[in-house]
């Protein structure tokens, strides 16, 4: 590694003079600049050379202040001791902590936020990729081709809706149709199945499409989840199989003996612990850093997100995409994808940004990629916009998973760098780190089964799907299923209780949109969200004005009038 | 089997069930609340009924003269019911509801469509910055405050100068909360202007027009605002960027005709008005299916939209009675799209012999000018307004028209 090689590369192409050395077999800089951008391409002219990862410290004026934490500090887990800690309740955490929840072991999974799914796992557009992008041989690639044959048991353990659409690379001319030569070759070596379709058999599979798109590659194995309620399935079969889940838990810092982390301190008090799972998403950094054992950076990568009205969710089935024919581009991004609810989701886009929780959304970049994104099908608008969100990545200077044991520490376990294909990926990343966890607990004593280990969790039942028989039977024995609260989605009063009584319990309205999907329609709980915080209220006994949107601080009401 | 099934049960839905009792029909209302009266329940200003009953009526005062009526009339109703789909079968229509009993099918020879309006929500008016909580559509503000007792903020802004955002800025003053001001894009307020009066100029409230949120500002509840000014095409003007912190932002930027229950039976809608395109006598592109209400268009006065729901329902009970008569043939009412928002009915049936009443907005305030509807040429009717407005919705009628098919009829909008 020519240290002096890359600072002379940065200066040259950034025009940023920093200090580069060698850490943890990591490329370290250090440093100041003026802008964000000339961090991170500071970042990736160091990940080009050989190295374990780059720690990028260069510093710019302003501070990120997006990172959102608890506002309250107690000593309730004081007492707590585990053989395992997992740090992060999205995807990747919950995932982990479902398939370890197989063994005998004391099993605690920490979440800074109020409810699980809260950041990427709520934020993405619920793709599981075919593990056709992926570099061959990475361990992104690896783990997706894996992952994804995994989602078909998964799914039907946990009862989580997938959608078996396939996905659609579009492209707009014939001059492009070579390179269906290049797909075949490649989709051969990782044995996937795929086809190259032209026009007319496109149209058989999606008939709205826009007339410039003239020929597709197409590969079966894609599928569509919700992230979010596969998340919470995870999650809940992992409580229910005795994990414990400990939401606005936030770890402040590491504690380590040696070599080993002997606990952790949390806003809630210090838990100690046998092994430390990070799995952090777009902070695993930060983790890493308390640890004193950071060899990479993450620098979140923003994507917005859009949804079109369920009305128009009938021009499009499946997945589909134009790609962009850049070499440069490291960013990802989607096209269009029906998803399990029936909604066109648009996006997401893709840039680089400072702050790790930057979730806001631009008008300008929204409606350019709404646009962009809709030109390969016909009658959707961006009028049928309902709504929009961003989310992060959690992307590393190297662009690949980071699944391994600390190389300085015997009971640090890092899942980092989880972006996309992450969520198509997470049961295959789970069973790797459990692997790992064994591996490491085993050196200490003999790891035995969960005798009883129930891999099989049922969601709420959702009325508007079910056969008038059936529905009318349900409200027969429970009249709250007959009363609709969410006018939208036909959601019920029995179905909001029902989430308010499940394994995580929740009471934020967003809490019960997720699970539910009421006020997730055109109005966007206009109607039903003073419904919704009134059950909220009746069945948790809180005041009205206790009922918050997502955390104690997002209140709704701020008082009684007059 | 009923004659009529009204669907919604506000001012639009009694009006048109009424008539139909009256005009002998087995009549059915089904109403998705716990009580008849739909939004107006929430109106407790007053304003309602001075052109139907001459008087100056609280919402829930108007509400409950026809729910009295609904009463005596002995109308069947059937509230806290959710109408779950709607199908066209044969001569009849089906109708699967849901309530707390159970699911059924009920099936009626008429159908009225009175579901209302709903707000424009923030997402659609695509304000950059975060989520969080604290935004709110005035309705939804106003149904917390003046039927659930709850204050949604203390500090406020106001975007958007509908009535019903006008009317909140009151009500929330009242309440002790800090209305910072009501911001208008456009140039001129949107709504009424005996609102901008009693609601706006009586309680110091400011009005600000050409300005708009740029962004909204909190990770998780409000904290603050941008406000940029715009030029005429709603374009944002460089450097006029202000902070405001605030804790609320009430939005009050459109209505939007619920029409869910029109499209499933494929009702053919209107660009202009996103309600369905009606005859005069309110019947949709689908015979026997009535339209009427803000389900139609968007009123400002709670009276026409009772009006609107006495024709539909005394029609659809014609047409249940077969009593109907259903010529096919009928005129397009031409408009210009640069004079009009929009005009109601859209089209015309050739032989008529009752009042045809014509609703519209112009699209641009005009002072001095001459509405005519012309047909074949020729102008058959002339009316002269002082000033004309869009927040301000026209209203004429038409005596016994008898058309003729190949020639055509338009309303025109001139200089005097």
């Amino acid at each position: 590694m020519n240290l002096e090689k890359i600072r002379k590369k940065i200066k040259k192409k950034v025009g940023i003079d920093v200090k580069v050395s060698e850490e943890l077999h990591a490329i370290k800089l250090e440093g100041n600049a003026k802008e964000w951008e000339q961090v991170v391409k500071a970042g990736y002219i160091a990940a080009d050379s050989k190295c374990k990862g780059v720690i990028n410290n260069i510093l710019v004026d302003t501070i990120d202040d997006s990172i959102s934490k608890p506002n309250f500090y107690n000593e309730e887990l004081d007492q707590e001791e585990c053989d395992v800690l997992i740090i992060g309740a999205g995807i990747i955490g919950c995932s982990i902590a479902r398939e370890l929840s197989k063994y005998k072991l004391n099993i605690i999974l920490v979440e800074k936020e109020h409810d699980v799914a809260m950041h990427a796992s709520s934020r993405n557009d619920g793709m599981i990729h075919p593990g056709f992008a992926p570099k061959i041989n990475s361990l992104k690639s690896k783990m997706n081709l894996r992952g994804n044959y995994l989602y078909n048991k998964i799914s039907e353990d946990l009862d989580v809706e997938m959608n078996k659409t396939g996905s659609l690379i579009l492209f707009d001319s014939y001059k492009t149709l070579p390179l269906s030569l290049i797909f075949s070759i490649k989709c051969k070596k990782i044995n996937l199945e795929s086809k190259t379709l032209l026009r007319k058999k496109l149209l058989e599979l999606e008939p709205n499409l826009a007339e410039k798109v003239k020929w597709g590659y197409y590969l079966p194995s894609a599928k569509v989840m919700s992230p979010y309620l596969m998340t919470v399935a995870y999650a809940e079969n992992a409580v229910n199989n005795g994990i414990k889940l400990y939401l606005d838990t936030c770890v402040m810092n590491v504690v380590r003996k040696n070599k080993e982390i002997t606990h952790v301190i949390t806003n809630q008090g210090e838990i100690k612990t046998k092994v430390v799972i990070n799995a952090a998403g777009t902070s695993a950094d930060i983790i890493a850093d308390m640890a004193g054992d950071r060899f990479y950076t993450i620098h979140p990568r923003k994507g917005e997100i859009a949804l079109a009205d369920k009305k128009v969710g009938k021009y499009f089935n499946r997945i589909a995409g134009m790609p962009e024919i850049s070499l440069k581009s490291k960013s990802k991004g989607g096209g269009l994808i029906k998803t399990v609810a029936g909604n066109i989701l648009i996006g997401p886009n893709a840039f680089e940004v400072q702050k790790k929780e930057d979730y806001t959304t631009s008008n300008k970049s929204l409606k350019e990629m709404i646009n962009d994104r809709l030109e390969i099908i016909k009658s959707v608008h961006q009028r049928d916009v309902i709504t929009y969100f961003a989310g992060t990545r959690a992307a590393t200077y190297k662009e690949e998973f980071i699944i391994e044991l600390s190389e300085n520490l015997d009971n640090f376990i890092h899942v980092a760098g989880i972006q996309s294909p992450g969520f198509a990926s997470a049961p295959a990343i789970a069973e790797r780190v459990e692997n790992i966890t064994l591996e490491v607990l085993n050196k200490s004593f003999n790891v035995e089964k969960n005798k009883n280990y129930n891999p099989i969790r049922r969601k709420n039942k959702n009325l508007n799907i079910m056969d008038k028989e059936e529905r009318d039977k349900l409200i027969h024995k429970n009249s709250d299923y007959g009363e609709i609260i969410c006018r939208c989605e036909e959601i019920s009063k029995g179905e909001i209780i029902d989430a308010l009584n499940s394994p995580i319990s929740v009471d934020t309205v967003d809490g019960i949109k997720r699970r539910t999907r009421a006020g997730m329609g055109r109005c966007q709980g206009g109607f039903c969200m003073p419904l919704i915080m009134e059950i909220i209220s009746e069945y948790k006994n809180l005041k009205m004005k206790d009922v918050y949107k997502k955390n104690s601080e997002s209140t709704i009401v701020v008082k009684e009038t007059k | 089997m009923y004659d009529v099934i009204v669907i919604g049960g506000g001012p639009a839905g009694m009006a048109a069930a009424i008539k139909a009792k009256q005009n002998g029909s087995k009549t059915l209302i089904i109403e998705r609340e716990k009580k008849l009266g739909g939004i107006l329940k929430q109106c407790i200003h007053d304003g309602f009924g001075l052109i139907k009953f001459k008087k100056q009526l609280t919402g829930p005062e108007y509400a409950q003269r026809y729910t009295e009526l609904v009463n005596e009339l002995k109308i069947e109703t059937m509230v806290n019911t959710y109408v779950s789909n709607l199908k066209v079968n044969g001569d009849f229509f089906e109708i699967t509801i849901v309530n707390r009993k159970g699911i059924k099918v009920l099936f009626s020879k008429a159908l009225v469509l009175a579901n209302g309006c709903r707000e424009r929500s923030v997402k659609q008016i695509f304000i950059d910055g975060t989520r969080p909580s604290g935004v709110f559509t005035a309705g939804t503000a106003q149904y917390l405050v003046n039927r659930k007792g709850y204050l949604p903020c203390k500090n406020c802004i106001i975007l958007g100068s509908g009535d019903i955002g006008l009317i909140m800025a009151r009500r929330l003053k009242l309440e002790g909360a800090n209305v910072l001001g009501v911001y208008e894009v456009k140039n001129s307020p949107s709504g009424l202007t005996r609102n901008i009066i009693q609601c706006l100029d009586d309680y110091n409230i400011p009005l600000y027009l050409s300005k708009t949120i740029s962004t909204i500002h909190g990770k998780n509840r409000v904290i603050g605002v941008d406000i940029v000014s715009v030029d005429e095409n709603l374009k944002e003007i460089p450097n006029t960027k202000e902070y405001i912190s605030c804790d609320g932002v009430i939005l009050s930027v459109g209505l939007i005709p619920e029409n869910e229950n029109a499209e499933s039976l494929n009702v053919s809608i209107s660009k202009n008005t996103k309600g369905p395109i009606v005859d005069q006598n309110l019947m949709t592109s689908i015979p026997g299916v009535f339209s009427c209400g803000n389900a139609l268009h968007v009123n400002d006065l709670v009276d026409y939209v009772s009006e609107s729901g006495e024709i539909a329902g005394l029609n659809a009970s014609k047409y249940a009675f077969s009593h109907y008569e259903n010529f096919d043939e009928f005129l397009n009412l031409e408009f210009n799209d640069n004079d009009f928002l929009y005009v109601v009915p859209q089209k015309l049936k050739i032989n008529f012999n009752e009042n045809t009443i014509i609703y519209f907005r112009v699209k641009e305030e005009i002072e001095n000018c001459v509405v005519r509807i012309l047909y074949d040429n020729k102008c058959i009717y002339e009316k002269k307004y002082n000033k004309v407005k869009p927040p301000e919705m026209e209203r004429i009628i038409l005596k016994n028209i008898k058309l003729d098919i190949t020639k055509s009829i338009s309303l025109n909008l001139g200089k005097e």
